[in-house]
This record gives structure tokens, sequence and C-alpha cells, in this order.
């Protein structure tokens, strides 16, 4: 019920779109790194809270009990976050997929933005932080990214 | 999500997104995407349960097969929230002295916050003040309900970060006063609606919109699906 309220409410929500979608062909999956990046909010413990409008992004730690979850809306749940990060962050699940050979391997290198942004054109994101959070995933070879929102 | 989805895809790696909200994909066109009809907040669908979590992934993954796109793929099962299904909890006694009755209700919930703690590792309160100050703030919101001046009774900070503390503290100590994995929204339906603090925030914001405060102050002081104002019930 709270759920539906909320999709209804942002049925109409505006978007940036490029013009031209872009595409990258992968390599076989058994040998792709996979990264996560999710726009949950994460910081790490000490880091600054995040703030409505923040469009960069932080890498985070491996360990993810150093992780707080910080996004500035209230309009999701969090508890699943504490019993379970998987269940945003699903490095544990990614990395049963590695040892099984599913996958080639799961990055060093996570990172998180933030979702629900004020400006939906996502100037800095496009611009600047996207393409600089880019290089910072393929400078860790990762391949493949699986994006998580909240 | 998606319009990030898209800068990353023509950086050169290519991207899958699993989402929440279809109309959002559906307007920025990432290049891959699957749609989980899930509650908010829980992207891979079951906490603790992971099977199901691999199914999503394996899912995810299968639209690297596509050979162009963009893809848009639903997920075959859906999970609904539970928020129509508040958590029962009972709240430990406090010694209540002079305090208003929420401040003391929070303090009595401070062992309980601490165990869950211990137990998951983790917390989401300490955005504006740490678990032990939050009986302090909730008798500030108290008095912000009671007809204070929100900007003159001493927030620490942000009006709706303070109030994320207080939910947060309130919606992990529960973790420890049930015995199952709360569905979605069962804790947040819980605070807002059968405890006294959740009772003071929301008397708070409807004080603080009646006060001229700031749209962002009082909108997000609570979820928008539990914003109850006087005269809806």
């Amino acid at each position: 019920m709270g759920d539906k309220l909320i999709r209804s409410e942002l049925a109409d929500l505006e978007g940036y779109a490029f013009d031209e979608v872009p595409w990258t062909t992968p390599g076989p999956l058994t040998e792709s790194r996979v990264a996560v990046v999710t726009t949950a909010g994460l910081r790490a413990e000490g880091q600054p809270d995040w703030n409505p409008g923040d469009q960069s992004f932080t890498v985070l730690p491996r360990d993810r009990n150093d992780l707080v979850l910080s996004h500035y809306s209230p309009n999701f749940d969090r508890t699943g976050w504490i019993v379970d990060p998987n269940v945003v962050l699903p490095i544990d699940r990614l990395d049963e997929m590695a040892a099984e050979g599913v996958i080639g391997s799961v990055a060093d290198t996570h990172i998180s933005f933030m979702g629900a942004q004020i400006d939906y054109t996502l100037e800095t994101i496009r611009l600047d932080t996207g393409p600089a959070a880019a290089r910072v995933l393929l400078d860790d070879g990762v391949d493949v990214v699986l994006l998580t929102p909240v | 999500m998606g319009t990030l989805a898209s800068v990353l895809e023509a950086s050169g790696i290519a991207t899958v997104a699993l989402s929440l909200i279809r109309q959002q994909v559906e307007t920025t066109r990432p290049p891959r995407a699957l749609h989980c009809e899930f509650p908010l907040g829980r992207p891979l669908g079951r906490p603790e349960d992971p099977a199901f979590q691999t199914s999503v992934l394996d899912a995810a993954f299968a639209l690297l097969d596509e050979p162009e796109g963009p893809v848009l793929v639903d997920f075959p099962e859906e999970i609904t929230d539970d928020s129509d299904a508040p958590l029962v909890c009972t709240i430990p006694p406090a010694d209540t002295g002079d305090l208003h009755p929420a401040e003391a209700e929070a303090r009595g919930l401070l062992p309980a916050w601490k165990r869950s703690t211990e137990a998951y590792g983790r917390s989401t309160v300490g955005k504006v003040v740490a678990a032990e100050e939050v009986p302090a703030v909730v008798g500030l919101f108290a008095r912000i309900a009671d007809g204070e001046d929100w900007q003159e009774v001493g927030l620490p900070g942000d009006p709706t970060k303070a109030a994320a503390d207080v939910r947060n503290f309130y919606e992990e100590a529960a973790l420890s006063l049930t015995e199952a994995v709360p569905g979605a929204r069962q804790a947040e339906t819980w605070f807002v609606g059968h405890t006294a603090a959740g009772d003071v925030i929301q008397r708070a914001r409807v004080a603080m919109k009646e006060q001229g405060a700031g749209f962002y102050f009082w909108y997000y002081l609570l979820p928008a699906t539990q914003h109850h104002d006087p005269g809806d019930r």
C-alpha cells in the first residue's frame, strides 16, 4: 500500500534520456569483472551525510559493516538493509557467483550515488561525476556494472 | 538511475539496472533494465533469502545476452510492502520521572537498539545525533508539537535529519523486539502509528507546516505514506 502511493506520486516524474541509447557489447559473463553502483546514498562511517541535490559519488569500502545508508528521502524501507545489506548491495551473492564461475570476478571497487535527485537533468552526473566514476571502475578493470536503486 | 546507467555505458562499461519504479526506466531508457516490482528500499527483493536474490541477479545478467537495446524486462514475481500490517512490539517500560512520555519511551528503547546494532553490525542512526541523544531530540519535537517555534527549541541541525535519526532508532530497536525479519514498511507503520515518538513527530510536522516552515523541512519529516493531517482521520 505504501509503495503503491509513492509509485503513483512518481508516475509523472521527469527524467533525462539520451537521444541515442549508448550500447557497449559485453564479453562473456564468465570472464567479466562485475561491480555494483547503487543510488542508495551509502557512505562509509565518518564520511559526511548525503544532502538533497548532491550529485557526487563515493567509493565504498569492502567491509560493508562500515557502511551507512544515508539517503535523504524517508520514503523507503531501511529495515531490509539493516538485516541483510545484500538486499541493496549484493556482494555476497556476487562472490558466490564468482566462486561458481558464473561471473569472472567481483570488483574491489563499488560506488554509491544518491537517487531522488531534484535536478532531473542530472547535469553534474552526466558531465562530471558519472564519467569520473566510470574512470574509477575502468581503472579496476570492471566490465559489467549492476545498478541498484532504493 | 537510468541516466547514470547510460553515462557508464557510454564510457565503455556494460550495465544492467535493477528498476523499482517502472515509469522511471521507461522515461530514462537505460540500455538494459530488469524491473522488479519489489518494496522500495529492497531492490533484491527479500533480505536473508540468498536463493531469491540470486534468481534476481540471474535474470538481470541474462539481459547481457540481448543483441541490442534498450531492453526492459519485468521480473516475473512481485513482492508488496506490508505497511498495512504494523509490527507488534511490546515497548519496554521506562522511568518517566519528569520527562515527556515520548522521551521516556525512547530512553526505554536504548537497550533494544543496542542489541540490534550488536546483532546486525550496522545502524542508520547518526545523521545529526548519536543513538544516546535520540531521547532528548524526541523531547525537542514534543515541544514543537505542543506549540513552540520549531526554530527556537534547539534542534541539532536539519529537522528532517533529526527526525530520520529518531525513526531509524525506533525501527532498529524494533528488530530486537520481534521474532521474524519484518516485511517492508512494517516497522515504519508501527513507529508512526503505535509509538508516542511517532505521534510527536506527526504533530510536530503539522505544527511546522502551520508555522510556515519550508516545504522540505516539514514534508520530509516522515514518509509521505504516513502523513496524517488534522481532518484526515
